[in-house]
């Protein structure tokens, strides 16, 4: 039972991340793209946890913190570039 | 025009101590479970490019006032340090040794030689890793 829903639920993230490489490749604007890739890392570290429930391990703990650290880190990065065209600016500005 | 990124900053402040004791945990994970000085050299990196983004490089100079390419260079001659420092024992190159030492509040603990050169490692990932993202990120 329990496994059924597992797998259920890989299935079912594996198609909202086919979802969201839809509007990375065909997104309108680029804050679009953004947050596409911004669910992309979270639903892909969701499936990484029902992974590891699956295999009844604990070895990709590590893994889910890096992606979210990762994903985190390049968000901020991704809108800083589209806010002011700048990712790490030479001098404070206030 | 006058941006106000408090959000980002106050996040910042926060999530970066979150991330540099993540980096140190892989670092001294890597004899047993997943990590090592490569892995954590990389998130240290990142926690450091993570101050970067929402700071200035201006502000965060004053703070760690390191040039990262020596950071790199001490790295490299840490590692090939312990790999040569194995030759003055009259065993091959790169030999790594360890020995269990009583400790007066923890009990046993294993100490090796691999986690110099694991040190090494990560300075070097470190160093490299935000001189390669300063380089890329620098406009003009």
């Amino acid at each position: 039972m329990i496994e059924n829903v597992l797998l259920l639920a890989l299935a079912l993230f594996s198609v909202s991340i086919a979802l969201s490489l839809y509007r990375v490749i065909r997104g309108p604007s680029m804050p679009d793209r953004a947050i596409a890739l911004d669910t992309i890392g979270i639903n892909l570290l969701s499936s990484i946890a029902i992974v590891s429930i699956v295999l009844q391990t604990k070895a990709y703990l590590e893994a889910i913190l890096i992606l979210g650290i990762l994903a985190f880190i390049g968000t901020i990065a991704f809108t800083k570039y589209i806010e002011r065209g700048v990712i790490v600016e030479r001098k404070s500005n206030d | 025009m006058k941006i106000n990124d408090v959000i980002l900053r106050t996040v910042t402040k926060a999530v970066v101590f979150i991330i540099l004791t993540l980096g140190v945990y892989l670092f001294f994970a890597g004899h047993h479970a997943p990590g090592g000085g490569f892995i954590g050299g990389l998130v240290l990196a990142s926690g450091i490019v993570l101050l970067y983004l929402a700071y200035d490089i201006e502000t965060v100079h004053k703070g760690m006032p390191f040039d990262f390419k020596k950071v790199a260079a001490l790295g490299v001659l840490l590692a090939t340090g312990t790999a040569v420092g194995s030759l003055f024992f009259d065993v091959p190159f790169l030999t790594q040794t360890h020995t269990y030492i009583d400790v007066p509040i923890f009990g046993k603990m294993g100490f090796s030689t691999v986690t110099i050169f694991e040190a090494g490692v990560a300075l070097t990932v470190v160093g490299v890793v935000v001189t390669i993202i300063l380089s890329i990120s620098e406009d003009e």
